[in-house]
């Protein structure tokens, strides 16, 4: 037994032995190939190159950059290749090749490898072309934009060559804004640059703005009115999008908004009491979301890109229990008495800030996003994150639920008899306690759907909830209490003011300025935009 | 007409608190500077500061009580108040240090300095005068409440509505406060000061000085207090908190009366706040943070809203106790806050004067308690309006 076991090891042994130099056989030996560059004359150098570029490594394009930007030095001790930056007196060495430190040197210990400016040509055109034509798509990319940015005239055929390549659009595009600035730089005919500019114009973002502005000031007086019209067109074109942008910024803000806002509103427009403790339930809410994630992860983890759909109807009935409770609890001996609900539900936040704080902690938690919900799509001159897109989408049908409880079922019918006239709605037989304790835990539950989605795009902290509760109290004040629409028109307006705003003012002189608006616009509507009309004197 | 005020602002329990805080104004300096190291009433150099900061905290809750206990507005911004006094001061304080700062700039504060100011601004003029300093505590948080006041009373914006555009009116100005270019000093506020009328701030004597002088500040508000809620005017107040429309209805003009409320209470705050300043040695953007006008609100509350006492003495025992708790048990203070909030609602409507002067009137005979005219009628009215279930409407 011993013995074969022996036996197997030494095999193993002898294995491996013949198996490296074998392997190193196959590919071409790179570290050789580079410490060649060291060698010779100039043309045994550029024969050197030739030699690297023909081998398709993709950490050569970086070497010969080195080498072209003086960077790459021989180290006279053992004529090894190295990487070399200045560190205080002397130089600090790398390998060129994987980045490892190779110490410290002094400046008489290694040799500058010399080019010209031949060979300079060559090494750009070398980098040029394995980068350009490589399979990897970010690395042709990468390339492109360097390209467009340096414009330099010696690319040009090989970007003819690339371009005929060229498959992916995006890459393409860059590739022709590119060539058409190159073609500007050249000396070429009237019309193939009047074609270039076209070219760069029908692009209509940003580098063609740039590209165009710099190309005005030496271009041939025939030419100059075509650009200049160019930039208009860009010009407005951008200015188009911007606005598109901030839509989209607005939209996004509105639905945080207005996620956080229309618990409140139901609490406050049915029971007139201002739940100072609503942001604390989005806490909760998120705070649900969590330990969710880590309860899934740790007993079911194929359930990992279910957690989202999980998350959201616990964070509903714990929040709503939560609520519930509070109601029941406390706020149901203050019904009349609006202000003093609103110092209790007060003291109830702080005491469920702190008691998540003693629980979980005070450091902020991660929500891991599912995978449909992370990262960005391009649209036009666009950038939507998924996460943003799905949190509006959520607060649509959170909104539609909504409208649909109070306007389609019982309890929504009870609620509205409630919010319109407490005592006659009780005269009519409606427990009106039932109602609202009911009409709390909804809130409230809407309100831990809210801390889903903002644990999504916000820290996880004890203090998530009360970054929003100004907001929210803004959003349903400025909407009134006499239906949802109000709060749905109130977050919209609140979040498109604020981005809308931004560009201008920065993000914290907005906000004042719509602190400062609502409270002026409150005093020509002391309810809100939809206030419930009634004959009632209040008191 | 004035000797008239005065003297309805003696009645017996103001010339009580009066007097006993002139006792304090004494007492505690006295403790603190004469009385030698090892006597066992000795009051050490960190406690006197401390009190001070208490006492400009009952200031700032009689200030609420004010306009909350006898006139039914809940503001929830009136540190703002307190805050805007408290800069005032911090500006005047600023300039005292001249050249003496890290920069030694002889005109720019440090900060200014720091941010690369070149002059200062046009709004810092004047503030190396003491009295124009003095001036600007009361005019600057005046002139907002009396905008603020006068906008919303007028359009009859009440109730809940009220205390969030407050709510929203003291958020905004911590928003504005905490921008490095409006030349207060951003994030980091106003501090490092070194004197005050000429007298170092950080010196025993000097403290005992601002000691006394927030004792008899917040005597004088409590004259001033009593005078008005004891005049005609006080009792038309108190007809406005507990039905307003009636009033309205009545004939009385409720906006300027509920104006006139409002400006006198952010005086008040606006006195409370500059005493507060030099005593801690530093105002910053954190002062207006909504919390803290919510946290006034239940030191009022606790002693007792609607009476001139008891908001003082929630004031001073809320206070003490976060000092005591954050000291021995810092994780729980927020527990004990929270928990007070829903106690003194559910269980202590009146707070703790208001609770022990009915229990106090339930054994006394009937008699005794007419003998004070000018309490019954605070007393007639129940001091929270009854629940009235469709107040939400």
């Amino acid at each position: 037994m011993a013995i074969r076991l022996l036996r197997l090891i030494a095999f193993l042994i002898a294995a491996l032995a013949f198996a490296v130099p074998h392997a190193a056989a196959q590919t071409p030996d790179i570290p050789a190939l580079v410490d060649a560059l060291g060698q010779g004359s100039f043309p045994e150098r550029e024969a050197a190159i030739n030699a690297l570029v023909a081998t398709g490594d993709e950490r050569v394009p970086p070497i010969l950059q080195a080498l072209a930007d003086g960077n790459l030095y021989l180290r006279k001790s053992d004529a090894k290749v190295v990487l070399a930056a200045k560190a205080g007196s002397g130089f600090a060495l790398t390998n060129p090749l994987d980045g490892a430190d190779l110490g410290p040197a002094a400046k008489a210990e290694i040799d500058k490898i010399k080019v010209n400016n031949g060979l300079r040509g060559k090494i750009r055109t070398a980098i040029g072309q394995m980068t350009l034509l490589s399979p990897d798509r970010t690395t042709r990319l990468s390339a492109a934009q360097t390209i467009l940015k340096n414009a330099d005239p010696a690319m040009r055929d090989l970007l003819d060559k690339a371009l005929a390549a060229e498959t992916d659009p995006q890459i393409k595009s860059v590739m022709e804004l590119a060539r058409a600035v190159i073609v500007l730089k050249t000396d070429t005919t009237i019309e193939d640059k009047r074609a270039a500019i076209t070219t760069i114009i029908s692009h209509g973002d940003r580098d063609a703005q740039t590209v165009l502005s710099s190309a005005l000031a030496d271009a041939p007086d025939e030419l100059k009115p075509l650009i200049a019209d160019g930039l208009a067109t860009i010009a407005r074109n951008l200015q188009l999008w911007d606005i598109a942008q901030n839509l989209v910024y607005g939209t996004s803000l509105a639905s945080v908004l207005l996620l956080a806002a229309i618990g409140l509103a139901i609490t406050f427009g049915v029971m007139g009491v201002i739940n100072m403790a609503h942001g604390e339930m989005v806490m909760l809410g998120a705070y649900v979301t969590f330990v969710v994630q880590n309860l899934i992860a740790t007993y079911a983890p194929g359930l990992a890109e279910y957690a989202m759909a999980i998350s959201i109807p616990s964070a509903f009935l714990f929040t709503a229990l939560v609520g519930v409770g509070i109601e029941r609890g406390v706020i149901r001996w203050l019904y009349g008495r609006p202000l003093e609900t609103l110092l209790a539900t007060w003291g109830i936040s702080l005491i469920l800030q702190q008691a998540v704080r003693s629980i979980f902690g005070a450091n902020n938690r991660l929500v891991a996003p599912p995978s449909w919900m992370t990262g960005a799509f391009e649209l036009g001159g666009l950038t939507i994150t998924w996460n943003r897109l799905w949190i509006v989408v959520f607060a649509i049908i959170v909104f539609a639920a909504l409208q649909l409880v109070l306007n389609r079922t019982p309890l929504g019918l009870q609620m509205r008899a409630v919010t319109q006239n407490r005592r006659m709605a009780s005269a009519m037989g409606i427990r009106t306690p039932f109602v609202d304790a009911m009409t709390f835990g909804l809130g409230s539950g809407v309100a831990g759907l809210a801390g889903v989605a903002l644990s999504q795009i916000d820290n996880v902290s004890p203090n998530l909830g009360q970054g929003y509760i100004i907001d929210s109290f803004m959003v349903v004040v400025f909407g009134g209490v006499g239906n949802l629409w109000g709060t749905l028109i109130g977050a919209v307006s609140l979040g498109m003011a604020n981005k809308f705003l931004e560009p201008y003012a920065g993000a914290v002189l907005a906000k004042i300025i719509i602190l400062v608006l609502i409270i002026l616009f409150i005093q020509r509507r002391p309810r809100g935009l939809f206030a419930l009309k009634g004959r009632a004197v209040e008191q | 007409m004035i000797t008239q005020l005065v003297l309805r602002a003696l009645d017996r329990r103001a010339v009580w608190v009066v007097s006993a805080l002139l006792l304090v104004a004494l007492a505690i300096p006295f403790a603190n500077l004469v009385l030698p190291e090892g006597h066992p009433l000795h009051l050490p150099n960190y406690a006197v500061p401390l009190f001070g900061k208490y006492l400009t905290y009952a200031m700032l809750a009689l200030a609420l009580d004010l306009v909350w206990g006898y006139c039914g507005i809940l503001s929830l911004g009136h540190a703002a108040f307190f805050a805007l006094g408290g800069y005032a001061m911090g500006m005047y304080l600023m300039r005292q240090i001249g050249a003496r700062g890290v920069y030694a700039n002889p005109v720019l504060p440090d900060f200014m300095v720091f941010l690369n100011y070149k002059e200062l601004p046009w709004f810092w003029n004047g503030f190396d005068q003491f009295w124009f300093a003095a001036l600007m505590i009361v005019l600057v948080p005046a002139a907002l409440a009396f905008v603020f006041g006068f906008l919303a009373f007028r359009s009859r914006v009440t109730g809940v509505y009220l205390s969030i555009i407050t709510q929203a009116m003291t958020y905004a100005l911590l928003l504005a406060f905490f921008r490095n270019d409006l030349g207060f000093g951003g994030n980091n506020g106003l501090t490092d000061f070194k004197d005050i009328l000429g007298f170092n701030v950080q010196a025993t004597t000097t403290r005992a000085a601002l000691f006394a002088a927030s004792a008899i500040a917040l005597a004088f508000a409590v004259l001033v207090c009593t005078a008005i809620v004891n005049s005609k005017l006080g009792k038309v107040m108190i007809a406005i908190r507990d039905a307003e429309s009636r009033t309205r209805f009545l004939g009385y003009r409720v906006d300027n009366i509920k104006l006139f409320a409002f400006v006198v209470s952010a005086v008040i705050a606006g006195i409370a706040g500059a005493l507060y300043v030099p005593q801690v040695g530093i105002i910053n953007p954190g002062e207006f943070d909504p919390g803290n006008s919510i946290e006034v609100v239940i030191w009022t509350a606790v002693g007792g809203r609607g009476t001139i006492i008891g908001p003082i003495i929630g004031g001073l025992l809320v206070n003490a106790g976060k000092s005591v708790f954050t000291g021995l048990w810092p994780d729980y203070w927020l527990y004990a806050l929270g928990g007070l909030f829903v106690f003194v609602t559910l269980f202590m409507p009146k707070g703790i004067v208001g609770s022990l002067r009915s229990l106090f009137s339930r054994r006394k005979p009937p008699r005794q308690d007419n003998s004070e005219p000018l309490e019954t009628g605070a007393k007639d009215i129940p001091i929270i309006a009854e629940p009235q279930p469709g107040a939400a409407e």
